[in-house]
């Protein structure tokens, strides 16, 4: 913990500044995450759960507070190109190859052709679209879409990949199919990965840590350790342990929100 | 066949109403002949011919039109003035040089609009204004002032100040539906895009030339189609206060002169095809574009 951690909030705050006054997107937030560990971020919608992933990335601001990324000021962490961001969407450029798609970070980082080639080899074997590096996004499913843009946010080795419910838009099969992958793709980089959802199953099942957030304002209601083991087949989810962790995780859920829309 | 089916139809019908037309038009000179000759009994037949073949015709028919425009293209060498072509050759180098400083003109104002609020509330205004003012209007002053400042002051010879004088009112009218077409064009990246550069820490000449640019080339297209037509009228518009004695604008302006309306209707058809060929390469350029960034086959 402390320095050592990967990220670092304390009494994070972001208070949006709307016409119909002030929105409280994030209150009061205080989490520390480590090395290698896998968070998800789980809440309704508006528990400001996005919002604090693109504090990390410095595509928010935070009013008060204090946030860092590898000790570092959030923005100093975006110079040193210090996180890959998978956003929901898989944002491919339609004009680009999936390969020269998976280069654009190099090219903006200034990586030499040698070195593009050498990525962009490795990170598409990685998502497993080798094969299809000459493809137009077009051309491609929504899954395999997806698996590129996490290529890109791979190629140029960043310690931290942020995801903000990269498969939020795909169905359950490929769903399932590609958190599988992901597990695999964690084990194999040993990633510090924070993670967007909606789904309690897809948190539990990923997750060395959820943090379970409830809205207006947006704040951190639990966190949970989660003690399955590193290896997790699919049918892992019908087992107690995992089910006694989505009950938890749910009841997460009720404390912080009213589900009868009497606090609105 | 079931594409070219309704072409010609439409086709066969306006030869059909132009013909008739041209009997109508046509028929109150006609009768002033006979009138004047003192012929009568002219049968049916032989009026109606007469109406489709006079020297002078209000209404022109196809056949004259286009046997003027292969008298004066085919039967002529296209160095004399006599030729369509001479004509046409004029007016296209006016109507590129406009429409290259006019894209160019275009594409630089949207930039600075893009990047820079400022420029985006001072310089919109002034651009739709621009367009407001009647170029019938502007035409001359720029001619006569444009053609004075750069034989004068600036000591070019006659023919390039006066190619110049055409291409700047062609420029005029041409940058305008680019700037437009261009400022949507490089706002049209999503916000998903945008952060996407802004994770990577992407300067902002990285994001233009690597989101921004290629995003707009749609656009880009869109805008250039309806620019290249737009600095034809502006040439041809350049051609006719000056007493020029080149172009198809001067050759319009003569042919009124004269009343050599097949003149005029052939220098008319010369245009509309020297439109269309510029709207056919701008579309031939773009399919270029569209393949080298594997754009979806429509």
């Amino acid at each position: 913990m402390g320095s050592s951690a990967v990220v670092s909030a304390q009494n994070l705050g972001l208070t949006f500044k709307t016409n119909d006054g002030d929105v409280v997107a994030l209150s009061d937030v205080n989490l520390s995450i480590d090395k290698g560990e896998f968070v998800s971020f789980i809440g309704p919608s508006g528990c400001g759960k996005t919002t604090f992933l693109r504090t990390i990335a410095d595509l928010e601001q935070p009013t008060s507070g204090k946030l860092t990324i590898n000790g570092q000021t959030p923005g100093n962490a975006r110079k040193d190109r210090a996180y890959g961001y998978v956003f929901q969407a898989p944002a491919l450029y339609p004009w680009r190859t999936i390969e020269k798609n998976v280069a654009l970070p190099l090219e903006i980082m200034g990586y030499s052709a040698a070195q593009q080639a050498e990525r962009i080899a490795r990170t598409t074997a990685l998502v497993n679209l080798s094969g299809f590096e000459q493809k137009y996004p077009w051309q491609l499913s929504g899954g395999m879409q997806q698996r590129a843009s996490i290529a890109r946010a791979l190629a140029f080795d960043a310690d931290l990949l942020l995801m903000d419910e990269p498969f939020g838009a795909l169905d359950e099969i490929v769903r399932d199919h590609l958190n599988s992958e992901l597990l695999k793709l964690w084990a194999a980089t040993k990633k510090t990965i924070c993670f967007v959802t909606h789904s309690i199953p897809e948190a539990v099942y990923l997750s060395t840590k959820i943090v379970v957030m409830s809205p207006r304002p947006g704040r951190v209601t639990d966190v949970i350790e989660s003690d399955l083991p590193a290896e997790r087949p699919l049918d892992i989810r019908e087992t107690p342990e995992f089910l006694a962790i989505a009950a938890r995780v749910r009841d997460g859920l009720r404390a912080g929100h009213s589900y009868d829309g009497d606090h609105v | 066949m079931q594409r070219i089916g309704p072409i010609i139809v439409m086709l066969i019908a306006i030869v059909l109403v132009w013909y008739g037309a041209a009997i109508g038009m046509n028929a109150p000179w006609q009768n002033d002949v006979y009138r004047r000759g003192e012929v009568t009994n002219v049968p049916a037949t032989q009026f109606i011919y007469d109406t489709w073949n006079q020297e002078k015709p209000v209404l022109p028919t196809a056949h004259q039109v286009f046997g003027e425009v292969w008298n004066s293209t085919v039967l002529v060498a296209p160095n004399k003035p006599r030729s369509l072509i001479f004509h046409a050759w004029v007016t296209f180098s006016a109507t590129g040089l406009g429409f290259l400083m006019g894209s160019l003109l275009g594409i630089g104002l949207a930039v600075l609009i893009v990047h820079n609020e400022a420029m985006n509330r001072s310089l919109m205004p002034w651009i739709v204004a621009s367009q407001t003012i009647p170029i019938l209007a502007l035409a001359p002053l720029i001619v006569v002032i444009g053609f004075n400042i750069f034989t004068g002051t600036l000591g070019i010879p006659t023919d390039p100040a006066r190619l110049m004088s055409k291409a700047i009112i062609s420029a005029y009218l041409s940058f305008f539906p680019v700037a437009v077409g261009m400022v949507k064009g490089l706002r049209s990246p999503e916000t998903i895009q945008l952060d996407l550069m802004h994770t990577y820490y992407a300067s902002p000449n990285q994001t233009f030339w690597k989101l921004r640019w290629p995003a707009a080339m749609p656009y880009l297209f869109t805008s250039l189609k309806v620019g290249v037509a737009a600095s034809l009228v502006g040439a041809i518009v350049g051609e006719l206060p000056t007493g020029a004695v080149a172009g198809l604008g001067a050759r319009l302006l003569a042919g009124s002169y004269y009343s050599q309306t097949i003149q005029i209707w052939a220098a008319l058809v010369a245009a509309s095809m020297l439109a269309a060929l510029l709207v056919i390469a701008v579309g031939i350029v773009e399919r270029l574009v569209n393949r080298a960034m594997g754009a979806r086959p429509a």
